[in-house]
């Protein structure tokens, strides 16, 4: 096992750049989930680290060694394909020894390691059953199975559920979690589904655009989005806008939106006259008939413990996740409180999130 | 109001099974009443084979074949009587037509000519065109659409027209009437349909399984002869039977540029004719056997070409 570190990895297909810059590092041993809608560039990055693809700049070290220029046979890693790329002519047993097959290593030696890779994960008694029969859960586990009976340096994962079906999906997230916290390989998996990415990952980097946007853990990225990119594409519903004019001082602790005025988390950067938006999670939204901040219920969506109501704004429509109990008719005028020290401040023209007293304390988490 | 009996839409009714049924049985029958007509000529007797009205039942005889295999001498009477028994089958049915039997005709080396070059070139045209196949379907070549256009049209012109270049070009090369110069020529025809038959077919495996396997520390030619081609063997078959059909059947180039010691059967087969009068029965003996390589052939590739392609456990 080892570490993976990306250094100004860039990539471009003619003039298309499809990696821009990008820069992270996964520590030894950590699950680490590259999220972002298709065509982000997660995949080219991926593909990257495996040496299927090579950079237009930048480096790729593996354990300290540089392996940009590599090639893929060179790297020790392994890889689970969306499609699993189970070879249809192999049975389940010389589908996970294939890769020990590569290395010369003796028959008997496969056969114990195959057998001992099988039972972890719970399909020994598959071993030689032919791979086109069997269902979309077991064939991403042999597909798991031939990326672990190497051990090698790390796994990359390009979407290996996405083909799977929602019941099986639940059910491989949970294992792939269960495998990952008793191998502790350092692990790198691509994904578009902010569900998957949350319940897995230790780190996540959201990318857009061959940009990535925010690097982090769930927790930073959902309650602290660096841009307004990260805060829609994560959470469901997303996270809501409002906008608003005007600077912002250092040591600011309320803005003014829609004639009301807000509290929000202390300011700590003096921002000058521009577009502005407030970022506020729909959990983070309370009825109070008292609030200046007014709507008219548009329509509720009934989740069982919770519910999400969307209200009508002078700005457009927000959504609110309220406990279900309470009952609310189409048309009704609310008053909205919002949770002051959970709110987001964004620059509208770049996006970008405005430093406020909520990062002190990741910034104390961090190092405490 | 009538009662009428309900129907599926998609399947065909009585009718139409019976009439498609009908007219395929009619089309097999024409199909197949030539080549029965030559099988059943094979074992006719030379003066039966050209009996008019056709005779449909006669009396089964090996004649033709002898008459394949070997050369004759005519003889009086007097010399046969004066030799000694007869000393097989063939012997004593020449003898009979006031002959013997003086040497092996060429049918037989004639024969492994056309199994050597028919086999060597459908070899030779499905290796190039599966490695050209798969270079074009995986790697980004330049100009690969002209040049893939290029390499058909290649097969745009009659044989015949680039006949008379090939036979200068050969003659000056010593390639005339050797097998390897026939190998060529062949692999040169048929490599362009393999390109385009097999780069139909490697398209379709997905690059993950190439991709995977060098990964897990493979070379690519590893990877492809491990991966890729167990999975091109479909269409690897299907090409290989239609370039072997067409260099077993090959007659233009084969009667142009060969002569002697590199003749292939269908230039030889017409030659029995004239040596000693319209021999159809030998013909048609000779037209009987060189349909058989190509028969077992076909019918042992017969599931490759059939099973069509699995792709296991790739989901599309």
């Amino acid at each position: 096992m080892a570490e993976i570190r990306v250094q100004n990895l860039r990539k471009a297909f003619g003039a298309f750049v499809a990696v821009q810059d990008s820069n992270f590092v996964v520590e030894d041993g950590e699950f680490f989930v590259m999220l972002g809608p298709s065509g982000c560039g997660k995949t080219t990055t991926l593909r990257m680290i495996a040496g299927l693809e090579l950079p237009t700049g930048g480096k790729i070290l593996l354990g300290g060694e540089d392996v940009t220029m590599r090639r893929a046979r060179e790297r020790d890693i392994a890889f689970v394909f969306q499609l699993f790329a189970l070879y249809p002519h192999m049975n389940v047993r010389r589908n996970i020894g294939f890769p020990l097959l590569a290395q010369g290593m003796p028959p008997a030696e496969i056969r114990s390691r195959v057998e001992e890779t099988a039972k972890l994960l719970r399909i020994d008694h598959l071993l030689d059953k032919s791979v086109s029969g069997l269902a979309g859960g077991d064939r991403q586990r042999v597909a798991l199975g031939r990326a672990i009976v190497r051990r090698p340096k790390c796994f990359l994962m390009d979407e290996p559920l996405g083909t799977l079906d929602t019941e099986f999906r639940d059910l491989m997230v949970h294992e792939l979690r269960e495998l990952h916290n008793r191998i502790h390989a350092t692990t790198v998996y691509v994904t578009h589904d902010q569900m998957e990415a949350m319940s897995m990952a230790d780190k996540i980097a959201v990318m857009n655009h061959g940009v990535i946007e925010q690097f982090g853990t769930p927790r930073e990225i959902y309650d602290r989005p660096a841009t307004m990119f990260v805060a829609d594409f994560i959470g469901s519903p997303p996270m809501n806008f409002l906008k608003f004019g005007g600077g912002l001082a250092k040591g600011a602790k309320e803005i003014v939106v829609q004639g009301a005025k807000v509290a929000v988390p202390e300011v700590r950067e003096d921002i000058a006259p521009a577009d502005m938006a407030l970022g506020i999670r729909p959990e983070h939204i309370r009825f109070d008939d008292g609030s200046k901040l007014r709507g008219a219920i548009y329509g509720t969506e009934y989740l069982g413990t919770t519910q999400i109501v969307a209200v009508e704004t002078a700005d457009g429509i927000i959504k609110a996740r309220v406990p279900a109990g309470i009952h609310l008719s189409p048309g009704e005028q609310v008053g909205l409180a919002l949770n002051g020290a959970r709110l987001s401040l964004f620059e509208k023209g770049s996006g970008r999130a405005v430093r406020t007293a909520m990062h002190d304390q990741a910034a104390e988490a961090r190092h405490g | 109001m009538s009662l009428t009996t309900a129907h599926s839409v998609v399947a065909p009714s009585s009718n139409a099974k019976l009439i498609a049924g009908t007219i395929i049985i009619a089309y097999a029958l024409i199909s197949i009443v030539p080549l029965l007509w030559i099988f059943a000529t094979s074992f006719k007797t030379p003066p039966d084979s050209i009996a008019y009205p056709p005779k449909i039942v006669f009396q089964p005889s090996i004649e033709g074949y002898c008459n394949l295999f070997t050369t004759r001498t005519r003889q009086t009477p007097e010399y046969i009587n004066s030799l000694g028994p007869a000393t097989g089958f063939c012997d004593e049915t020449v003898r009979k037509r006031n002959m013997v039997i003086a040497g092996p005709s060429n049918f037989l080396p004639r024969f492994v000519n056309s199994l050597i070059i028919a086999f060597g070139s459908t070899f030779c045209a499905v290796f190039l065109g599966t490695l050209s196949a798969y270079g074009f379907s995986r790697f980004q070549v330049p100009l690969a659409d002209d040049l893939l256009f290029f390499i058909l049209s290649t097969r745009f012109m009659p044989p015949i027209a680039v006949a008379i270049p090939i036979y200068l070009m050969y003659r000056e090369l010593g390639l005339s009437d050797t097998a390897l110069g026939m190998i060529l020529l062949y692999t040169a025809v048929n490599v362009s349909l393999a390109v385009w038959l097999l780069k139909g077919f490697i398209d379709e495996i997905p690059r993950e399984y190439e991709e995977a396997a060098m990964i897990d520390g493979y070379t690519r030619l590893q990877a492809f002869w491990r991966t890729v081609l167990p999975q091109a063997t479909t269409g690897i078959a299907a090409t290989a039977i239609f370039c072997l059909i067409f260099a077993w059947n090959e007659y233009a180039f084969a009667a142009l540029l060969t002569s002697g010691s590199a003749q292939t059967a269908p230039p030889f087969i017409p030659t029995i004719i004239g040596e000693g009068g319209q021999d159809w029965p030998a013909v048609a003996a000779g037209t009987t056997i060189f349909l058989v390589p190509i028969l077992v052939f076909t019918i042992l590739l017969r599931k490759q070409l059939l099973r069509g392609i699995t792709f296991g456990a790739v989901r599309k």
